[in-house]
């Protein structure tokens, strides 16, 4: 288990590609710099997407951990 | 300017939901990545954007059989106007229709959903398009 403080918890568990990616961006731009946030989700593109997404936008991708049928990705706002 | 970084040119012409979706899914991945997104209205897409039938059923494309069609149906993504505006709200995309099309078929912007930008002759997009590649869909 993680000890990170997490500032907002983004449940995207069931929505289809590209939803959960959108959830976090949208939770991104509306949070303070420093802040954590981790998204929940069941979509494989996440997988790909998430990391690809946070990479670009210079954020930090702090955590990535697998559950059964879904998957945890905990960002922080970097900028 | 890097390939990454590039501008996607899309040239939308079929009118079916499958395609419409995988255009607009296409649209917010180049978008989230920070590339500016052109998209041309031709024919039977710009149809699909009038304002009164936008939401409304546009079925699928021919090659859809009747094996796949209730699978696409029944997929519970958002509805590809919606996926556009996301893309346009995290990005840079612009949405112009043909003016040969809009001639053809007796429409005025005011007939579009405000989702379209403008109205512009094939000269226009290709200036825009002038970098990158042009898909067409």
């Amino acid at each position: 288990m993680s000890t990170m403080q997490i500032d907002k918890t983004i449940d995207a568990r069931g929505m289809a590609c590209p939803g959960p990616l959108m959830n976090l961006i949208g939770a991104i731009r509306q949070g303070q710099v420093g802040q954590v946030f981790e998204v929940l989700s069941s979509d494989e593109g996440s997988k790909t997407d998430i990391p690809a997404w946070v990479a670009k936008a210079r954020h930090e991708l702090v955590e990535v951990r697998f559950d059964a049928g879904y998957a945890h990705f905990v960002v922080r706002k970097a900028r | 300017m890097d390939e990454t970084e590039k501008p996607l040119s899309m040239v939308l012409f079929s009118g079916t939901d499958d395609k419409l979706n995988a255009a607009a899914v296409l649209t917010v991945g180049a978008a989230v990545m920070g590339r500016r997104v052109n998209i041309f209205l031709q024919y039977y897409a710009l149809d699909a954007f009038r304002a009164c039938r936008i939401t409304k059923d546009h079925n699928l494309a021919p090659e859809a059989t009747p094996d796949q069609a209730p699978a696409i149906r029944a997929h519970p993504g958002n509805h590809w106007s919606e996926l556009l505006r996301q893309a346009k709200d995290v990005g840079e995309v612009d949405i112009q229709a043909c003016a040969l099309s809009m001639d053809m078929f007796h429409l005025t912007k005011e007939d579009l959903d405000p989702i379209v930008d403008g109205v512009e002759g094939v000269a226009a997009f290709m200036t825009s398009a002038a970098e990158g590649q042009v898909v067409f869909i």
